[in-house]
């Protein structure tokens, strides 16, 4: 269960370092759009294989008049593999962003594609898809809107059963709801919360990572909040959500993700957070910490932090909710091994994502704030110590590390480990650090 | 960073919160050190404390798109046909016709052949076009159900239905799967049905060549005898 997809695709050609350099500035890009908040991603299913030469993209630019003619071939072609060929072509241009423009402005281009997306015909049904596909991957949101006429037909597919077709078409979804308001506007009353709803219940675990990575880019919008999460939470998927990340044989690492990632969405939208305690969500996000941290002790995989992120983010938000008292026991978290898998996923993030410091942190502040009972764990299982260790790693981490042990009998132990040499400055630091906050 | 082995064997142990220690001063603390409350702390959606596994997330779902660029190729297996009376697909990849009995056999509807692409829109297709029940019950009451799943309106005719759609729902006006039953008359129970393209041409009902509904056939005729409309009473 643990297995993640294995990532071994580079471009053919590039050295290691070039691929550093490519992953430096992606990130880079990464971080300006989240600051601008304009954080989109997507992600394409492409599957013939990219043999066709080295360095990226070899997408054909297609002109209008060949644009018109595979649509022309796929639409009144004798032969059905004819037909699908044609339209195998016009996709291979659509990768293409001037292939993309030409398309749209070409008259009658989209209505041809959606005839072809609800024929009678399995083949042409899918190739038409995949052209869809390519569209919803365009960065331009005018290409998103000229895929509009299609959603009411994706989202009826997704209650039939062939789950290569419906991953399929969620993830065009995915992409095309990231692209643009006026596609989300659209989506909302043509039903995409009750057909995802109906859809969790999939059997298929390709169809529920594609579900949960649609409704993750459904949850990031930024009218989420107010028009989205409500019914959201009306509907059947937070308990769908819910089970999905319920450790045990059944759990998927990619499903899993996608889930932890859509339900923290959610909760830091704080619009009812208790709603999902009364579901059990700190119950289940407390076993799924505990299986991370036993995971991170068995398997040095470096993927495990994708999820263990906001696994630990929604524990944080969640535990702020005032409804955590008022639930019954089984739905609190008060169990102490969650203290001991934090900490084992504190040094796992400190060698592998030191940048996760801070939000590990974070929990254990949440978590100690107005528990004398997770104070004293942290105590009797010697806890300080790692604690002050983590001090020197970075400003925010001294910060959190502070606040979290300034809630302990922190004098107390501040003297016991005095004597320690090696402590002593950062000891000292603390106690300025408490006298002066 | 270190940490005791008492950590590893509580993780590995049951579940138990510890006996809470007192909270007091230390008696050797004097005045009180702290300026500092204990207290939770939350962070909004789009709070720069999110930025660095928010940036994680984004570089982990473009790799995804490389990742499946290089997934392995549809393994081909020997040719064969689709085993439905009467279709003579033929295929070499399980999952193409994994899609084509999706598509074309697995929500037919037993009276007039059409496929649709869900159990949902079969069953109220059956319901509205071949359940004389349906038509009587429809005089009194509105019974045509909105297509939407999670809608529970229901409307007195298909027109209103179909305005609703639009109006409502931002569905095309032109939405295929919601063809109006051209010929209004009740459903006559019939001890055969023929299915062919003249028949069908009969009723009145266009057979558009880009049509969902209509199953390609092969020329010859089938008969479907012995099937009865054993839904039509309600039973």
């Amino acid at each position: 269960m643990w297995l993640r997809r294995q990532g071994c695709l580079r471009p053919a050609g590039c050295g290691v370092e070039e691929l550093r350099r490519r992953r430096r500035e992606r990130e880079a890009a990464l971080r300006k759009a989240r600051r601008e908040q304009q954080l989109i991603s997507k992600r394409l299913l492409r599957d013939d294989a990219p043999e066709e030469g080295e360095g990226g993209c070899v997408a054909v630019i297609l002109g209008q008049a060949e644009i018109q003619q595979f649509l022309q071939l796929a639409q009144r072609g004798t032969e059905e593999k004819e037909r699908g060929r044609a339209l195998v072509s016009l996709r291979r241009g659509l990768q293409h962003p001037e292939t993309q423009q030409t398309f749209i402005w070409l008259e009658g281009s989209m209505r041809t594609l959606v005839g072809l997306l609800t024929s009678n015909q399995a083949l042409l049904q899918l190739e038409a898809a995949r052209c869809l596909h390519e569209l919803s991957h365009s960065e331009q949101s005018a290409v998103a809107e000229a895929c509009l006429p299609a959603t009411s037909y994706l989202l009826t597919y997704l209650s039939g059963h062939s789950s290569d077709f419906i991953e399929l078409c969620l993830y065009t979804l995915g992409n095309l709801i990231v692209e643009s308001e006026a596609v989300r506007r659209q989506l909302l009353p043509q039903g995409i919360v009750p057909a995802l709803a109906a859809c969790v219940q999939s059997p298929h675990v390709t169809v529920l990572e594609a579900l949960g990575y649609a409704l993750s880019q459904l949850l990031q919008a930024k009218e989420a909040p107010e028009k989205i999460i409500p019914s959201v939470l009306g509907s059947t998927l937070p308990q769908h959500m819910l089970q999905l990340l319920q450790p045990g044989p059944k759990l998927n690492f990619g499903v899993a993700v996608e889930f932890a990632w859509c339900l923290h969405y959610i909760t830091c939208s704080q619009v009812n957070n208790a709603l999902l305690i009364t579901h059990g969500a700190l119950s289940t996000l407390g076993l799924l910490l505990l299986d991370l941290a036993g995971a991170v002790q068995r398997t040095e995989d470096a993927g495990l932090e994708l999820l263990a992120c906001p696994v630990l983010r929604c524990l944080s938000n969640l535990l702020t909710e005032a409804a955590v008292g008022a639930v019954g026991e089984q739905m609190q978290l008060r169990d102490e091994r969650v203290v001991a898998a934090l900490f084992i996923l504190l040094q796992f993030f400190l060698q592998k994502q030191p940048s996760l410091l801070p939000e590990g942190l974070w929990l254990l502040n949440n978590l100690t704030a107005n528990s004398p009972s997770f104070c004293t764990s942290l105590l009797s299982l010697d806890l300080i110590e790692p604690l002050l260790q983590l001090l020197p790693v970075s400003n925010v981490v001294s910060l959190l590390a502070a606040q979290a042990f300034l809630q302990q009998s922190g004098l107390q132990a501040l003297e016991r480990h005095e004597k320690e040499a090696q402590l002593q400055d950062r000891v000292h630091a603390l106690q300025q650090t408490a006298l002066h906050s | 960073m270190q940490l005791p082995p008492a950590v590893h064997a509580r993780l590995a142990g049951g579940p138990g919160a510890a006996e809470p220690l007192p909270v007091e001063r230390s008696p050797k603390a004097g005045a009180v050190p702290f300026r500092f409350t204990a207290r939770q702390v939350r962070f909004p959606r789009e709070h720069e404390f999110f930025e660095d596994g928010d940036v994680q997330r984004h570089l982990y779902l473009q790799d995804v798109l490389t990742q499946v660029a290089g997934a392995p190729e549809r393994p081909r297996v020997p040719e064969f046909t689709c085993q439905v009376a009467g279709c003579c697909q033929v295929f070499d990849a399980l999952e193409d016709y994994e899609h084509h009995y999706h598509t074309l056999h697995r929500n037919v509807c037993s009276f007039c052949k059409r496929a649709f692409p869900s159990g949902h829109l079969l069953d109220i297709h059956i319901l509205e076009w071949h359940d004389s029940l349906f038509q009587i019950l429809s005089e009194r009451q509105n019974m045509y159900q909105c297509l939407v799943e999670g809608c529970t309106e229901k409307f007195k005719t298909s027109k209103d239905r179909k305005d609703h759609l639009v109006r409502r729902h931002l569905y095309p006006a032109d939405f295929r799967f919601d063809k109006p039953k051209k010929n209004m008359s009740p459903a006559t129970p019939r001890a055969t049905v023929q299915v062919s393209a003249e028949a069908l041409g009969a009723e009145g009902e266009q057979v558009e060549g880009d049509a969902m509904e209509v199953c390609s056939e092969p020329a010859g005729e089938r008969h479907t005898a012995g099937r009865r409309l054993s839904l039509a009473m309600g039973n």
